[in-house]
């Protein structure tokens, strides 16, 4: 599978030094590595979920409890946690860092990834969360990090969107 | 069983306890027995009170977490059932008032007004202990008993399809939230 293990394994080293203790996930392709990495790890509380939408409940229990967490999912998770994301934590002010799998972009060769992909950024802007991509090795660590600390600032959600670039190995 | 009267026969024991309610009717009620500092009360998100209690349970398993969810709210987010029975965490007590009615709405009938089981749900997801009750005595049991039995318990309460006039309380959401949140962290030190 050339789903990048090495970018998998910055990235989550990235996670683990911002303190983030506890992971909600639903797998996906691009995923894998970042969650089997989760579940190895005795420090890191992962929750597998049946719907991401659980994942923002989830998280906003973790932060009132003083855990940091991170959402790991699809865009179509993302769509999927919409109602979660404006009625708990924009309405109460919880910070979420959901790192979002970018499906449906430029080499996207699956059919059924194509309309989520063109919906994520429209949505992402419409609801007013902060949003960066992923796309190089080199900036993921420091991107992830900033992300982390605008979320915990402005006690609201944020946004990296994981690109095929990063995810993908051809 | 009306509901406030199962609020209030339990209500000594939330004291120790970190309590997470939906809106409406639960949380007005509880409220008017009393706000206390460990109360959170989710006023909107329907469904997401479970998956709220799980984040906690999960994130500080030396506090006892009770959920208090109703049968409309789990309706909406049944896929909790089994993320809950996943990872079982013996400190989450989960609590449905099941009145059969989407009261604050006008009192449409949910599903379990035609017949559908939450505890069978809850049992089938893989919840270790699952039962229903439908009077006050049954439920102050159910309720000491999953207390003590450190185990997660999913407790579905029958009862009457009525609530308070009102659901506005003159607690703002954000003062609880961040109230809660500071309590939880005082929790720790102590």
């Amino acid at each position: 599978m050339p789903v990048s293990v090495k970018h998998s394994q910055l990235i989550y080293d990235a996670l683990k030094s911002c303190d983030v203790r506890l992971v909600s996930a639903l797998p996906e392709t691009w995923l894998v590595h970042l969650i089997r990495m989760a579940e190895d790890d005795p420090e890191m509380v992962l929750v597998r979920l049946a719907k991401e939408e659980e994942g923002v409940g989830i998280s906003a229990g973790a932060h009132l409890a003083g855990v940091k967490s991170a959402m790991l999912m699809q865009n179509h998770g993302f769509l999927a946690s919409i109602n979660g994301i404006v009625s708990l934590a924009h309405l109460y002010h919880i910070p979420l860092l959901m790192l979002i799998s970018y499906r449906g972009e430029f080499g996207e060769r699956d059919p059924w990834q194509t309309q989520g992909g063109m919906s994520t950024e429209p949505l992402l802007r419409s609801l007013g969360i902060p949003y960066d991509r992923l796309d190089d090795p080199s900036h993921v660590a420091a991107r992830i990090n900033k992300a982390q600390t605008l979320a915990e600032a402005s006690l609201s959600p944020v946004a990296l969107l994981l690109g095929r670039d990063l995810m993908w190995e051809e | 069983m009306l509901r406030i009267e199962a609020l209030q026969a339990i209500y000594p024991q939330l004291e120790e306890c970190v309590v997470v309610t939906i809106m409406g009717a639960v949380s007005a009620e509880l409220q008017s027995l009393g706000h206390r500092p460990n109360f959170f009360y989710l006023l909107h998100a329907m469904g997401l009170a479970s998956s709220m209690g799980l984040g906690i349970a999960l994130s500080r398993p030396e506090l006892p977490v009770v959920v208090f969810d109703g049968d409309g709210s789990i309706l909406m987010n049944l896929g909790s059932l089994t993320t809950m029975a996943r990872y079982r965490p013996k400190n989450l007590l989960h609590v449905v008032f099941d009145n059969e009615s989407l009261l604050s709405v006008g009192g449409f009938p949910p599903a379990t007004a035609t017949g559908s089981d939450i505890a069978g749900m809850a049992a089938a997801a893989g919840i270790p202990h699952t039962v229903t009750v439908h009077t006050l005595e049954a439920f102050t049991d159910a309720f000491s008993t999953a207390r003590t039995a450190g185990e997660l318990t999913t407790i579905v309460a029958k009862v009457e399809a009525k609530g308070p006039p009102l659901f506005l309380t003159d607690l703002p959401m954000l003062e609880n939230r961040f109230q809660f949140q500071r309590h939880l962290r005082d929790m720790r030190a102590n």
